[in-house]
């Protein structure tokens, strides 16, 4: 694949906007620490009465305490943190398995915390509409070995070399909503000896 | 008419080809000189018989070592046939359309009958017998969609519609041009283009796609589209990159004639009764350089067309390390003349 290193963006990859609450019956939230503080611009301005329905899943970057109490205090009915975006991300879906018409779910930081929320709403069978995104923080990509389909997180560099088949990636703009993740080709398998340099990209 | 089918392979020690009365027949997908993007959909009539169009669902020599090829990469990858739960019904869809129309058009080698639910199948190029009740899964070894996509020569995507939009929900794909369906299962129409170059710059997936939301049933629609392949491989999938992609630097000017291959896909589009999803056939035709030169309209043609192909399409076709010395090698088959419109030969 004898494209260039930074490909300008395509249509399937996504686009995020400002969280902005709509009326809903119930608001779920879920952030990394870069976008904890979208949460709290959002929920600061709800009415006292409306945090019934409010319901947030953080995780935070290990060590960091004061957006976790910024976030308890907003007084939200259900407020729990995890150490990964996995557990949160599972905790979610949990949530969601009792939601009814009328939730609305509200995401916010790293495109790998993103991408993950969107596809647990979207299997939840969350319309798209419910769904809202900000993106903030760190570029990095989630991005999936098309060889071996290893899911890589947090990547920064282009071309990434996979964990698990070595093969050194391309990682291309093409994304899958349904895998929340970037697509990773070889990028030398026409000639596994050409030497390539891995530069930081996605800062 | 009885086809003899060859028995052949499409990897290893790549002995397929075709027969002297087949190339004649291949639908070579340049009606001009000159290659742009166009939607370039036409009604999926019957066309010219002996063509690739004559029928609904093409038969030709190459069928039975099409779906051992397919089976191969199957056992090996199973993620090449992905059916989303609510593609269930569209499955059965497709089964009744290929059977029926493979039935009616080539009675000698397939045969239907229909006893209410409980319909008889009949298979004599891969001899298979089944009975089975339509709709019910259990009486099948396997997804509607599997059973008869191992039996029909090409690639079977089937696109859900919803939202004004199509959605690639399922398919049986083991022969594509370097796309991913485990990649892009569940994404919509522009979503699975997305890395064309050029096209949606030039509004080629807007018009398609409000096209094919209006297809209607029981008028199917068709296209070409072609790339190139080197060594006649069925799989050039992202998936196996590793394994097809090192064939690139084989090409020499003494080989290219045997190696590489133009490689075209007879798109067509058809409206399920059930499911209202559209059942989207890719169905590949791989020749070697020396069997299209045999037609000097072809040879003549194609080096035109590769001579003046966009640098982003030769990118994108994959085609940069060998285009200069295939655009040299087709130049001798060149003579100047004027070509005649369309694309059969001479």
């Amino acid at each position: 694949m004898s494209e260039s290193l930074i490909e300008e963006s395509i249509l399937s990859r996504p686009t995020y906007g400002t969280l902005k609450i709509v009326p809903g019956l119930a608001h779920y939230f879920l952030a990394d620490a870069s976008g904890a503080e979208c949460v709290i611009r959002v929920v600061q301005e709800l009415p006292r009465d409306m945090m019934e329905k409010v319901h947030i899943l953080y995780v935070p970057t290990p060590g960091e305490a004061a957006l976790i109490t910024s976030l308890y205090a907003l007084g939200a009915k259900r407020f729990e943190h995890f150490p990964t975006i996995e557990e949160a991300v599972s905790k979610l879906g949990d949530w969601l398995s009792d939601a009814k018409m009328g939730t609305q779910l509200y995401l916010a930081g790293t495109e790998g915390l993103v991408g993950q929320g969107v596809a647990k709403g979207e299997a939840c069978g969350l319309d798209h509409t419910a769904v809202q995104c900000e993106h903030r923080g760190s570029l990095a990509r989630r991005v999936q070995c098309v060889h071996c389909k290893t899911m890589i997180e947090n990547v920064t560099t282009q071309p990434v070399k996979c964990p698990s088949c070595d093969l050194l990636l391309l990682v291309r703009d093409h994304y899958s909503r349904r895998l929340a993740a970037f697509q990773g080709v070889c990028i030398n398998a026409e000639d596994p000896s050409e030497e390539i340099e891995i530069k930081e990209v996605f800062k | 008419m009885t086809i003899q089918f060859k028995d052949e392979s499409f990897r290893g020690d790549f002995t397929y080809a075709n027969s002297p009365s087949n190339i004649p027949r291949f639908p070579f997908p340049f009606p001009e000189d000159e290659y742009m993007y166009s939607t370039n959909i036409e009604p999926h009539h019957a066309a010219r018989v002996g063509s690739p169009f004559e029928n609904a669902f093409d038969v030709d020599e190459h069928y039975v070592a099409e779906m051992k090829d397919r089976a191969l990469v199957l056992a090996d990858d199973p993620g090449r046939c992905q059916a989303l739960p609510h593609m269930e019904t569209a499955g059965w869809d497709f089964l009744e359309l290929v059977m029926v129309s493979k039935a009616r058009d080539y009675p000698d080698l397939f045969k239907l009958t229909m006893d209410g639910g409980h319909w008889h199948w009949i298979n004599k190029p891969l001899q298979i017998d089944d009975t089975f009740t339509f709709g019910d899964s259990s009486t099948l070894p396997c997804h509607p969609m599997e059973y008869i996509g191992r039996q029909v020569q090409g690639d079977h995507a089937i696109l859900d519609q919803r939202d004004g939009n199509l959605w690639m929900d399922a398919g049986i794909i083991t022969a594509q041009a370097d796309w991913s369906l485990d990649f892009d299962i569940g994404m919509n129409f522009f979503e699975w283009h997305a890395p064309v170059p050029l096209a949606h710059e030039l509004g080629v997936f807007q018009r398609a796609l409000k096209f094919l939301l209006t297809l209607p049933q029981g008028q199917p629609s068709r296209r070409l589209n072609w790339t190139l392949t080197v060594n006649p491989r069925l799989d050039t999938s992202p998936e196996n990159y590793p394994k097809w992609g090192p064939d690139k630097l084989t090409v020499t000017p003494e080989n290219i004639g045997e190696k590489v291959h133009l490689r075209v896909e007879l798109q067509t589009f058809w409206r399920l009764p059930r499911s209202n999803a559209i059942l989207f056939p890719i169905r590949t035709y791989l020749m070697a350089m020396n069997e299209v030169v045999t037609q000097p309209k072809w040879g003549r043609r194609l080096h035109r067309v590769m001579r003046d192909l966009r640098p982003e399409l030769v990118n994108y076709k994959g085609l940069s390390r060998y285009h200069p010395i295939l655009v040299e090698w087709l130049s001798q088959f060149d003579d100047g003349a004027p070509t005649s419109p369309g694309i059969f030969p001479d």
